[in-house]
């Protein structure tokens, strides 16, 4: 035989994908949230809050002087990948489940892995266009800085949001039901952004809560963030972590997936 | 002919209720093979056992060679499954969820045949959340079709549908048989499984009460007939002669008529023996039992109204 033929685990993995992505543009209103969330959130996190331009004078270098809206770029992002990961992701896939989408599924040779990962390629594509808005907006309207390590940023967000997407995967497995999901997702969303610093942004949170929010999803990928965008280091053992939780997440979320 | 699925002392127990005890039955290559049964008696278990869906307590089920509970990824790739309570997502097309469906499965039907073979040409654009339960059903066989499978499995196919609706989903479902797919067909409308099936096992309480071809099951196992007629005569004329008559078992009058039942051929000897006496009946009108009496008889309570859905 000299056709190609995919291995039965990735065959229509590929067309899975795809018309996740077309049926997520064609829900008007998901789409315009997924994509003008963050950019705004930036935006009113800077206008609306009292003193967010303002520059911080007790800071250590690199981050002297920096006005603090430009400390919450990163928690923007973290804001913006939790929404998504804990809320809108488990939330599609248990409702898929509720609706019986999952259980045609079931029948065909598609396996919980293609059904889970095409989910969160979707998500993390909606994303990325809709975080580059955000930093774009940031740099547009407060002249928040480009990452100084780009690569590392981008890696750092990627891997960042692909492992609390994890969080959400599980979430999905777990909850028998969409309200259940939501609960247990906003159980979870609140102390992932205290680790990703939402009210001790970059430099200003205490070194024993970094010390323990670098070994959670989020607050790895801030601390990651931080230090690729300001501090110009190759975040290596926040990546590392975040590898991790991907590589224990997605295999116990697929195991514990059920189609009905 | 072929044995294509062999299911022998199927169990499964949820928690203290059991679904379905020691279910049993064969299905040869190219039938319309029939299960019937009230609401919870086990059907559904019992396919998704077949599919590989649900893992039994105990029994054996083989599938084209294949055995579901070892290997379900084996089984889906040659089985075609169309399941209850199962739905496509509001915003897919029927081209769409055909070709999604169709890069599943290593060697797909042409999408495009299936979407004119089932009707669906006109509606290949549509959404759906648009399409009426009759076209969703088609788009629901076409879809456990498009894998090219050699056994498909259509569970409560016409439920909801408005009579027009069935009958053009039967022709189709008679169509795939003809176009070679073996079809399991679950279903608790009488008149479904007397029209399409072969043959049929009935169960009830997680048990087969019943098994064979409809009019096999109709006729009953002892092939009693019964008829009923008009005579032109007193009854006590001809009540000794008749009563003689080695197929005929009872003779009762009912209101004007007289109920005859007795073997194959009751009826013939019973028209001949009052030929003899010069007597010709009015009429004569033959009983015929339907599937449904057989249903009543074997489960002991009648087919259940049908919810529709929604």
């Amino acid at each position: 035989m000299t056709t190609l033929t995919a291995s039965p685990r990735l065959r229509g993995f590929g067309t899975l994908t795809a018309t996740q992505g077309r049926l997520f543009l064609r829900d008007t209103g998901s789409v315009v949230f997924a994509i003008a969330f963050p950019p705004l959130l930036v935006i009113g996190i800077g206008l609306a809050l009292p003193g967010m331009r303002a520059p911080i004078t007790d800071l250590p270098e690199p981050w002297a002087g920096m006005p603090a809206i430009h400390l919450f770029a990163p928690v923007a992002l973290a804001l913006a990948v939790a929404t998504v990961a804990l809320s809108t992701l488990p939330s599609q896939i248990v409702a898929e489940r509720e609706l019986g989408v999952l259980r045609r599924m079931a029948t065909t040779p598609m396996r919980p892995q293609g059904v889970l990962v095409a989910q969160v390629l979707v998500n993390l594509c909606a994303l990325v266009a809709a975080c580059v808005l955000a930093i774009a907006a940031g740099a547009l309207v407060f002249g928040t800085p480009a990452p100084v390590a780009p690569v590392a940023a981008a890696l750092a967000f990627v891997l960042g949001a692909a492992a609390t997407a994890g969080v959400g995967l599980l979430i999905a497995a777990l909850a028998p039901k969409a309200s259940a999901a939501n609960g247990i997702g906003m159980l979870v969303y609140f102390p992932m952004l205290f680790f990703a610093g939402m009210w001790t942004p970059g430099p200003t949170m205490p070194d024993t809560v970094a010390a323990i929010a670098r070994f959670t999803p989020l607050g790895a990928m801030s601390q990651a963030l931080n230090a690729a965008w300001f501090e110009g280091g190759f975040p290596a053992a926040e990546l590392v972590v975040m590898a991790a939780y991907i590589a224990v997440l997605y295999p116990l979320a697929a195991r514990l997936f059920r189609w009905s | 002919m072929t044995t294509v699925v062999r299911v022998d002392a199927l169990r499964k127990s949820y928690g203290s209720r059991h679904a379905v005890r020691g279910v049993g039955f064969t299905v040869e290559q190219g039938e319309i093979f029939g299960i019937l049964g009230p609401n919870g008696a086990g059907k559904t278990t019992t396919v998704e056992a077949l599919a590989g869906l649900r893992h039994a307590d105990g029994g054996t089920v083989s599938v084209l060679g294949i055995d579901p509970q070892r290997d379900p990824a084996a089984i889906k790739e040659v089985l075609g499954v169309q399941l209850q309570e199962a739905r496509l997502p509001d915003r897919i097309t029927v081209s769409e969820a055909l070709r999604l469906y169709a890069s599943f499965y290593p060697a797909p039907a042409d999408t495009d045949e299936l979407i004119t073979g089932l009707g669906l040409a006109e509606h290949r654009d549509t959404r759906f959340a648009k399409l009426s339960g009759g076209l969703r059903q088609r788009l629901s066989i076409a879809l456990a079709l498009v894998g090219n499978p050699r056994v498909a499995i259509l569970d409560e196919l016409t439920t909801g549908l408005d009579p027009q609706a069935r009958r053009a989903v039967w022709d189709v479902v008679e169509r795939v048989r003809a176009g070679g797919v073996t079809i399991i067909l679950v279903t608790h409308f009488m008149d479904e499984a007397e029209r399409l099936c072969d043959r049929l096992v009935i169960i009830d309480k997680g048990k087969v009460v019943a098994e064979g071809a409809p009019a096999e099951l109709i006729r009953g196992a002892e092939g009693e007939r019964v008829f009923r007629m008009r005579l032109p005569v007193p009854f006590d004329q001809v009540r000794d002669r008749l009563q003689d008559l080695a197929d005929v078992d009872t003779l009762t009058t009912v209101a004007d008529e007289v109920e005859v039942r007795g073997g194959a051929h009751a009826l013939p000897a019973v028209v001949l023996s009052l030929a003899e006496a010069a007597v010709v009946p009015d009429g004569i009108r033959t009983l015929s039992r339907s599937l449904e009496d057989v249903f009543v008889e074997v489960t002991g309570h009648s087919p259940e109204p049908v919810e529709v859905s929604a």
